[in-house]
């Protein structure tokens, strides 16, 4: 019922051309045309956190954005952040940790927090918090979800110096 | 035995059973969004359908107009009552014995109920064809007060016009459902009468929502070839699903296969069986092609599965030292315009009836009344037991109350009044049969963890601070002492829809010695492959990592009655037990035939059978479990599997402390919790990290509920808090660390002594935040105020009691 309109993006390192109705919101491009269902929808309302995704280096609410707002744009989802024989750091501390139950925040909390630990590689418990209060989770009470992320970020800066 | 040999201990650690630590198999796929959740099911020609909803709380729907919908390119079909009607599921059963409506017949009763069902192209063209259905609506008096409703003329169930006797008795009024009754009330009200002390109390606790962060949804795919219909849902019961679905549809059971894929969450949200499943499935039957419904946030609030709303009066009679000699309960349960409750079918108002909680009280009588109004169906235990949550809150405000009343510190009067260990198995006065449990135990240690004698004595100080003026914040020590009843149960007083709730388990070794299991539970969460795996590996020697376990399809797996009310560990959990313990006899004759000796003469040691008195001369279960299949071992049938059903012999009854401690700022109303300890005792512990887990959890979701979240209407019948922007659900910013710690009380009955645990810290939760608040202002003359207490409800108590002057 509307033109559709020629959209291009990079999402997860690999180039897309698709057409979309400019009002398609990005979530459902990304997971009905692109079948990449690693973001979910939990609220619709730009709530929950549960679609999350990297737009051009910063971190978006997938359900909240038109697919139109992100043609050109390089986008990452927790799909592209690591690989099953060479997970990410953070997926691999979530497991360790017992940071997810039921799973469904669980994409949208390590797409944020891989974010949070590039905007800031240091953070504490409390800026982890409050960097993650976009993300809702109804299962795990977030305490394992911060300790998680905590630990990934020592993790990661020991890995650093260790190169250094 | 030679020196590589390992000993038992390594051995043992290598089966990763019991009380291990488990990493959850669960998390690589979810970690990388490889889960597959109803919403990720993608069919060939997949249709998606959306409903238009009532804006009325209560009217006549006039007419319904398709035209223009049907009209917009990509719509296939617009489904109302009267399509339904010629095959009968215009209504369908509830699990409490009343009936709903699929579709409006002739009138909506709240604000939400499903009036159309749109087919469409993709979900824009549904949700744009939503809009196009023309609905003539002529409004009703609404009613969102069940006291007003059984005095109102207005009869909002017109169906049931004239029908005095309901499915659990007779109905008083025609917008009364039911009235149950336990206990004794003669002898409780002598009791009150001779009492040297009753304190009196009426509260409400509010209406809620389990809101899981993923909402409901089904894929419904009719193979009209075949005569098969394959049905993907959010479904926590899936197999009494697939019995509902063929009862309702006429469909034989063996051609419906029902899948619970990943569930992103339930806590209640996903037991009842709605509209949304039952018009996807006629919509695939329609049309020939599959067809999804999810229903977005404001939906899932809205309509599906409201919790709690009880209305509660109390009277508890003591003698002046504080021995409690009587409980009486009234519960006036606003039901909504369906009685859509789902509670075993004997009981109306679940187990409200254990609100004589973890005291021994010797005469009590409950009473409840449920009653129809113009809101939302459901009344699902959110996160508990049957209506546990409603029935701890209930006696632990009744405790603080009399502790007021008598003057005397609440910690004190729970301890004179806790059942004693020596008492159980308890037979408590409302009909339950406590299994096991050592209170003062739980208590002592609670109590003395967080120094509470310091707290009181800080809090004192405190009040005299704040009395001179040198600070705004008040202090307040919240505690709760709690008895769930969990893992329904023995079949013979508990039932779904006549299903008896046993649960089951069937386990398959495989020639090499690793194994598949199937259970009739539905993880939504909880780890059940991680953990049925542990039960299963200390039971049958076998490593827990060397063990698959599938639950949620009824294709494979056996019948069960689903994950709920805590049961998987208590019911499910125990059926595999017996299932590896079937394995294990077996296992125990062949290990016999290979070792030569008398099947008396070997016995089982961590992951193999040895010679007694002769450990050198062993076989594993790997030995074992090969040559179940490759040799011919005379008088014994080849392979090894085994079926377990358990009807569990009785309920558990796990138990739990808390303590919060809360710094609340009188000014603003912000309450800032200072420390939390919780200890749960549910018995034998499958998976510590697990149990600590759903322990943050389920007191999160109490926090929520306790302090903010609500979903209320306004008198007209309108939601007020239907997104996610008004329905308070706490950030990572709300909510504090917690401390846990345990006891360990074993179920007697139980073939492990577990006794589940998922629920526990919701139900201690609540009063456990509710007392911190309410506590803070004991010395300024507060008695009682209703929960939810957000910021400004805080500010009012504070407010009413002067403490702005
Ligand atoms: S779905 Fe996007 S924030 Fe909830
Ligand atoms: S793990 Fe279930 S919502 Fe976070």
């Amino acid at each position: 019922m509307f033109d559709k309109m020629h959209i291009k993006m990079n999402v997860n390192g690999e180039d897309h051309e698709f057409l979309a109705e400019p009002r398609d919101l990005l979530i459902y491009a990304l997971r009905e045309k692109l079948n990449i269902t690693g973001p979910h929808v939990g609220c619709d309302t730009s709530h929950c956190g549960a679609c999350t995704v990297t737009v051009d280096g910063k971190s978006v609410k997938s359900c909240t954005m038109f697919v139109a707002q992100a043609n050109g744009a390089e986008i990452t989802t927790v799909e592209g952040i690591g690989q099953p024989d060479a997970l990410h750091v953070l997926q691999e501390s979530f497991r360790e940790h017992h940071g997810l139950q039921c799973g469904f925040c669980t994409p949208g909390m390590i797409t944020r927090a891989t974010k949070l630990l590039e905007e800031n590689a240091n953070p504490t418990e409390e800026e982890v918090r409050f960097g993650m209060a976009g993300n809702i989770c109804r299962c795990t009470g977030y305490q394992n979800i911060v300790k998680s992320i905590l630990a990934a970020a020592s993790e990661l800066n020991s890995a650093k110096e260790a190169a250094q | 035995m030679n020196d590589l040999t390992p000993d038992r201990e390594e051995r043992s650690a290598g089966l990763k059973g019991l009380g291990c630590s488990r990493k959850r198999v669960e998390d690589a796929r979810f970690t990388q969004g490889k889960g597959n959740y109803v919403d990720d099911v993608k069919l060939p020609g997949m249709l998606h359908g959306d409903f238009v909803r009532s804006p009325y709380a209560h009217a006549r729907v006039v007419s319904v107009n398709k035209d223009a919908a049907l009209a917009l390119d990509g719509v296939v079909a617009v489904l109302t009552a009267e399509d339904l009607a010629p095959l009968n599921l215009h209504w369908m059963p509830t699990l409490a014995g009343d009936k709903q409506m699929v579709l409006a017949d002739g009138k909506v009763l709240f604000q939400g109920q499903e009036v159309a069902f749109v087919v469409a192209r993709d979900r824009y063209v549904a949700a744009d064809a939503v809009e196009l259905v023309e609905v003539e609506y002529e409004e009703l008096p609404v009613i969102t007060d069940p006291f007003e409703s059984l005095k109102s003329d207005v009869v909002l169930r017109e169906d049931l016009a004239g029908q005095t006797e309901g499915p659990h008795g007779p109905r008083k009024h025609h917008n009364h459902i039911f009235t149950w009754e336990q206990g004794d009330e003669t002898a409780t009200n002598q009791v009150l009468d001779d009492a040297e002390v009753v304190a009196t109390e009426s509260m409400y606790y509010h209406r809620t929502h389990p809101c899981p962060l993923e909402t409901c949804g089904s894929v419904a795919s009719m193979d009209k070839v075949n005569g098969k219909l394959t049905l993907w849902g959010t479904f926590q019961a899936p197999h009494v699903v697939r019995t509902v679905a063929s009862l309702l549809s006429g469909i034989e059971e063996h051609n419906i296969r029902v899948i619970s894929p990943d569930i992103g969450g339930g806590f209640g949200n996903k037991v009842g069986v709605y509209p949304g499943y039952v018009c996807s499935i006629v919509a695939s039957i329609v049309t020939g092609q599959p067809v999804k419904w999810v229903e977005d946030r404001m939906e899932n609030l809205m309509s599906t599965a409201f919790a709690r709303d009880y209305w509660m009066t109390g009277k508890i009679a003591a003698t002046k030292d504080g021995k409690i000699t009587g409980l009486h309960c009234h519960v006036t349960a606003d039901h909504g315009g369906f009685d859509a409750c789902a509670d075993p079918t004997k009981f109306p108002a679940g187990f409200m009836n254990i609100c004589t909680g973890s005291y021994d009280i010797p005469v009590a009588y409950l009473g409840v009344d449920g009653v129809y109004t113009n809101k939302a169906p459901g009344g699902v235990s959110y996160r508990c037991s049957f209506r546990v949550t409603e029935a701890v809150y209930f006696i632990e405000r009744m405790i603080e109350v009399l502790a007021i009343e008598l003057d005397m510190d609440a910690a004190e009067l729970r301890r004179i009044n806790f059942i004693k260990k020596e008492q159980f198995p308890y037979q408590s006065a409302l009909g339950w049969e406590y299994d096991s449990g050592d209170y003062h135990t739980a208590w002592d240690k609670a109590l003395k963890t967080v120094d509470y004698e310091g707290l009181r004595k800080e809090q004192a100080d405190r009040v005299e601070a704040f009395k001179r003026g040198e600070t705004r914040k008040l202090m307040g020590v919240g505690l709760s002492f709690f008895t769930e009843i969990v893992g329904a149960g023995p079949v013979k007083n508990c039932d779904i829809l006549g299903m008896g709730m046993f649960d089951s388990c069937e386990i398959r070794i495989h020639p090499t010695g690793s194994a598949i299991a199937r259970l009739g539970t539905i993880s939504q969460g909880q780890g059940h492959a991680t953990t049925f795996a542990q039960i299963l590996a200390s039971e049958i020697g076998i490593s827990a990592d060397n063990i698959a376990i599938e639950e949620g399809d009824t294709d494979t797996a056996p019948y069960g009655l689903g994950t709920y009310g805590s049961r998987s560990t208590p019911v499910a959990g125990a059926a595999a037990a017996m299932a590896g313990r079937k394995i294990r006899a077996k296992a125990q004759m062949i290990a016999a035939y290979l070792l030569e000796v008398h099947d008396d003469d070997v016995e089982f040691d961590v992951d193999r059978f040895a010679v007694k008195g002769a450990p050198e001369r062993f076989k594993t279960m790997k030995d074992i479990a090969y040559a179940a299949y490759n040799q011919a071992i005379p008088g014994i049938e080849p392979g090894l599997e085994a079926v377990s059903y358990y009807d569990p012999p009785n309920m558990t009854y796990p138990f739990g402390a808390y303590v919060c401690v809360m710094d609340i700022d009188v000014d603003t109303g912000v309450p800032e919790i200072r420390r939390f300890y919780a200890l749960d005792d549910c018995g034998t512990r499958i998976n510590p990290m697990i149990i600590e887990g759903q322990v943050h959890g389920g007191l999160t979701e109490a926090l929520a509920v306790a302090l903010g979240q609500e979903i209320s209407y306004d008198k007209m019948g309108n939601v007020k808090t239907g997104t996610l922007m008004d329905f308070f659900l706490p950030t990572a910013w709300e909510v504090p660390n917690y401390e846990t710690d345990h006891t360990v009380t074993p179920s007697p009955h139980h073939p492990i002594g577990a006794k589940g645990v998922g629920e526990s810290p919701h139900v201690g939760g609540v009063p456990c935040f509710s007392n911190a608040v309410q506590d803070a202002f004991r010395a300024f003359g507060l008695r009682h105020t209703n929960m939810p207490h957000d910021h400004w409800r805080i500010w009012q108590t504070a407010n009413d009691l002067g403490l702005h002057e």
